[in-house]
């Protein structure tokens, strides 16, 4: 008898095992084949709307959905005519008149006016909204004032539509960048009448970013939003440059964990891994080089100094810790991932700019400063605790740098972990010594990397101001010829390596797989991938 | 009965306000809040922010805000979004997951626990008795990419992530093969350990060797006689269990990547999403209460021991 059931219990494991074998044909090749890319650009997007948003992953959607005055080219990136057909500009490079192409539209089938755009920045620049990026568009004369309230007239503010089509833009100063910072979703037109529809102009999270309401201008159309699950754009055919786009659709699926993301890539559900984690760089080297892809990043990784607090208040400490390390070890031994070593604080290469100040890495000169600073062979040294938040990627490299410094300058200090959000209350309340930090440029120029250092930015956060240099980001703003304004930022930056109220510690790079069907992926600093060139090709496919 | 459920839904209101005042005022009192970024925002657009949000309305106001209108407001992370819409997509998946977990759970759980019964002390025990040892002490964490591994990267036998197949609608899809097993897998190992200590302490009560003495087969005897009895361990285990099962799994979500509730139940903490936060402790925490109250009332059905009071 108990045999009996003994084997049946065995016949039912045997038929639970069996149930839902059989290979499929996988996502990926399904899609390589009928043009539909399956992608995951990490986090779920926590909106779509443009005058909202602050993040990466919303980036990648939104350029996908909507287009500004102009686009980006695939390759370099480089300004090429969007939305607007053509522009000029003014002898004193503050004026900037766009005109708008005629087959520009709406989903809805609206044509897209001058006036659009106009609501557009009126509607981001609103106090009501408490847009967060807002301050991208403070180039542009008035729009600083009009956002805080100081001004009341929009009329005031520098951008006026001349006639339907005609889109006139007054900016502050000269800046070089514009056409570039015209990328930034903040410059990107909504569909004012729908916005207003919902919820009205000023009330975030309306329902107007909800598939079945949304309205835009761009190479491909929302078709569906599921939370958790995957947001579905799909091939905008009344898009003025449709012939352009390649693809049919592209599924974004919000996939957080670096190891799922791989997962789901080797078992054929996914186009790409966003985040290659860095335990896996020497097996895809070897395994896959063809989808392995190591890019320069327009990013830095650094430390602040608390620059009010004991013992980084003085300049010879903060010399001697910048000097006392091995960055060289740090990306070969700890990161991995070919990052740059920093003796700087903005990413070589942008806009022509290469940082010509360096940090000396020298133990010997680090000992005298510090012996100076009245802490011979690190005797009598507070104590100092380096905050960082929770991740294990930045857990090994504080570890790294508490092992140089013990060995180097003999002074022992503390790591302390903080949870994402205390850790962001801790830096903004200045409640920290030490604390690790990322910077990622919004536009390509070295302004997005020194204007925080400014007496005024929200993004300072170390105590440190000084006039000079405030004096040097203010007057290449105004400086309108490039070399000028170039040599204004080395001098802005050797003040800042020679005060150090951060620690450059590495430039990044993104690590990423990318399946070989995928084409027309130009690697850039940005990691911006202009949708509409983006292509699959069947035969690289396996 | 009827006057026990009664009382039993009147003692849940203080409860669930003292859940919601808890959670509520921890969540105010953590560091941070939903508008720190890594990119800082000004101090007036960070007023304004609080302003549209209702955050510089005092505390107290707030709470009974929050505890008034809480499935229509809206997510900070999300803002498009209230938590009702939130709760409402997410929770059908993850209790899906949790269903057929539990079938799984209970099917192999209380098959090898009857099995290693049997014959306490033989192999037929053993074996049985260690697999469910090996599934009690490997967390979800390690038997999720395990499973992924061999039947998903390996084998090619089902997805390694995602839910409801492509379209994301089908009933069954391959894809809820492996989290389902692996979060079936582990509760299935406690189920049997329960099973068998039940069956064992039955088995050797003087009705059973009655009814076998009287001519009864063994299937009658085990399945009408012992299981009975023989579950009631596995019943009051069931309460905790399917909350566990249906709350969904952090663990299990976020390695394949399910749609489900349980990420939001971490997730809405670490975003300081205040309102969110709120909408899914108070939805879990009704959810447990209505699920103890239903293992009440099956093990008083179950045992004729007990009684409604």
């Amino acid at each position: 008898m108990t045999n009996r059931i003994i084997a049946c219990g065995a016949l039912g494991l045997l038929a639970g095992a069996l149930v839902g074998c059989g290979p499929g044909s996988k996502p990926v090749e399904q899609g390589t084949l009928n043009k539909v890319l399956n992608i995951t650009v990490g986090t779920e997007p926590e909106d779509i709307d443009p005058h909202v948003v602050t993040g990466v992953p919303e980036h990648h959607i939104i350029t996908a959905l909507t287009e500004g005055l102009v686009a980006e080219d695939p390759v370099d990136l480089h300004p090429v005519p969007g939305t607007a057909e053509t522009w000029e500009v003014s002898d004193d490079g503050r004026v900037y008149t766009f005109h708008l192409r005629e087959n520009a539209k709406w989903t809805n089938g609206d044509p897209v006016t001058a006036n659009d755009f106009v609501q557009s920045f009126k509607r981001i620049l609103t106090p009501a909204l408490a847009s967060k990026y807002s301050y991208m568009l403070f180039v542009m004369k008035g729009a600083e004032d009009y956002s805080t309230g100081k001004l009341k007239d929009f009329a005031q503010v520098g951008a006026k539509a001349i006639d339907e089509r005609t889109l006139e833009i007054t900016l502050n100063s000269p800046t070089p960048y514009f056409l570039s910072l015209l990328n930034h979703y903040t410059w990107y037109p909504v569909h004012i009448a729908t916005v207003e529809k919902h919820g009205g102009l000023t009330r975030r999270g309306s329902g107007w970013t909800k598939p079945e309401n949304f309205v835009s201008n761009g190479a491909f159309k929302l078709k569906s939003w599921r939370l958790g699950r995957k947001i579905v754009v799909e091939k905008n055919p009344d898009y003025w440059d449709a012939e352009t786009t390649k693809l049919n659709e592209i599924h974004f699926y919000p996939i957080e964990l670096e190891t799922t993301q791989e997962n789901a890539f080797r078992a054929g559900q996914l186009h790409n891994i966003y985040n290659l984690h860095i335990d896996k760089i020497a097996t895809y080297r070897k395994e896959h080089p063809d989808e392995l892809r190591i890019k320069p990043h327009l990013a830095s990784y650094f430390y602040r100094f608390n620059i009010t607090r004991k013992p980084c208040d003085d300049v010879r400490v903060r010399k001697a810790l910048a000097m006392a390390l091995d960055r060289g070890s740090i990306t070969k031994n700890v990161t991995k991932g070919e990052q740059m070593p920093a003796l700087f604080y903005t990413p070589p290469g942008v806009a022509g700019y290469t940082a010509r100040a360096r940090i000396e890495e020298n133990v010997g000169k680090a000992r005298q400063l510090l012996a100076e600073a009245g802490y011979p062979d690190g005797k009598g040294f507070p104590s100092l605790e380096l905050l960082y938040n929770t991740t294990e990627g930045h857990r090994i490299i504080a570890e790294a740098i508490q092992q140089m410094w013990k060995k180097n300058l003999n002074i022992n200090i503390t790591l302390q972990n903080q949870e994402w959000k205390v850790y962001l209350d801790r830096q903004r309340e200045m409640d920290y010594q030490i604390c690790r930090a990322g910077w990622t440029g919004d536009y390509p120029d070295p302004n997005t990397f020194l204007d925080m250092w400014t007496s005024w930015s929200q993004q300072n956060q170390t105590g440190w101001a000084r006039d000079d240099y405030d004096g040097l980001i203010r007057k290449a703003a105004a400086t309108q010829d490039p070399d000028a304004r170039l040599e204004l930022f080395q001098q802005a930056e050797e003040i800042l390596m020679d005060e150090l109220p951060i620690l450059p510690i590495y430039i990044y790079t993104r690590v990423y797989a990318l399946n070989p069907a995928v084409k027309n992926w130009h690697a850039n600093v940005l990691d911006h991938h202009p949708w509409k060139h983006v292509d699959l090709e069947v035969k690289a496919a396996q | 009965m009827l006057k026990f459920i009664l009382r039993r839904i009147l003692e849940t209101i203080p409860v669930l306000l003292c859940v919601a005042a808890m959670t509520f005022f921890m969540c105010r009192l953590a560091p941070g809040g939903p508008f720190d970024e890594d990119k800082q925002v000004t101090v007036e657009v960070r007023e304004l922010l609080n302003k549209q949000f209702n955050l510089d309305q005092p505390l107290h106001k707030q709470f009974i805000q929050y505890i008034t209108h809480l499935p229509t407001l809206q997510s900070f992370k999300y803002p498009n979004r209230t938590v009702g819409e939130i709760i409402s997509q997410k929770f059908p998946v993850s209790a899906k997951l949790g269903f057929f977990a539990m079938c799984i759970a209970l099917g192999l759980g209380i098959l090898f626990g009857v099995i290693a019964s049997l014959r306490p002390n033989t192999y037929v025990d053993y074996i049985p008795s260690s697999l469910a040892m090996i599934g009690i002490c490997l967390p979800t964490f390690v038997m999720g990419p395990l499973l992924m591994l061999v039947f998903s990267l390996q084998l090619g036998w089902f997805p390694a992530t995602g839910w409801g197949g492509f379209s994301g609608d089908q009933f069954f899809a391959s894809d809820m093969v492996l989290p389902s097993v692996t979060l079936g897998f582990f509760y299935a190992a406690y189920i049997s350990r329960l099973t068998r200590g039940g069956m064992l302490d039955i088995l050797t009560q003087d009705y059973i060797r009655t009814a076998k003495a009287k001519g009864a087969s063994g299937l009658r005897v085990i399945l009408k006689h012992s299981l009975r009895g023989g579950l009631l361990p596995v019943i009051s285990f069931m309460g905790p269990a399917v909350a566990g099962l249906i709350a969904g799994s952090f663990v299990i979500e976020t390695i394949f990547n399910i749609p489900g509730l349980g990420q939001d139940f971490v997730k809405s903490a670490f975003n300081r999403d205040y309102t969110l936060v709120l909408g899914v402790v108070m939805f879990y925490a009704t959810l447990i209460i209505f699920l103890n109250l239903i293992v009440d009332i099956l093990q008083v059905t179950l045992n004729p021991k007990l009684k409604f009071d």
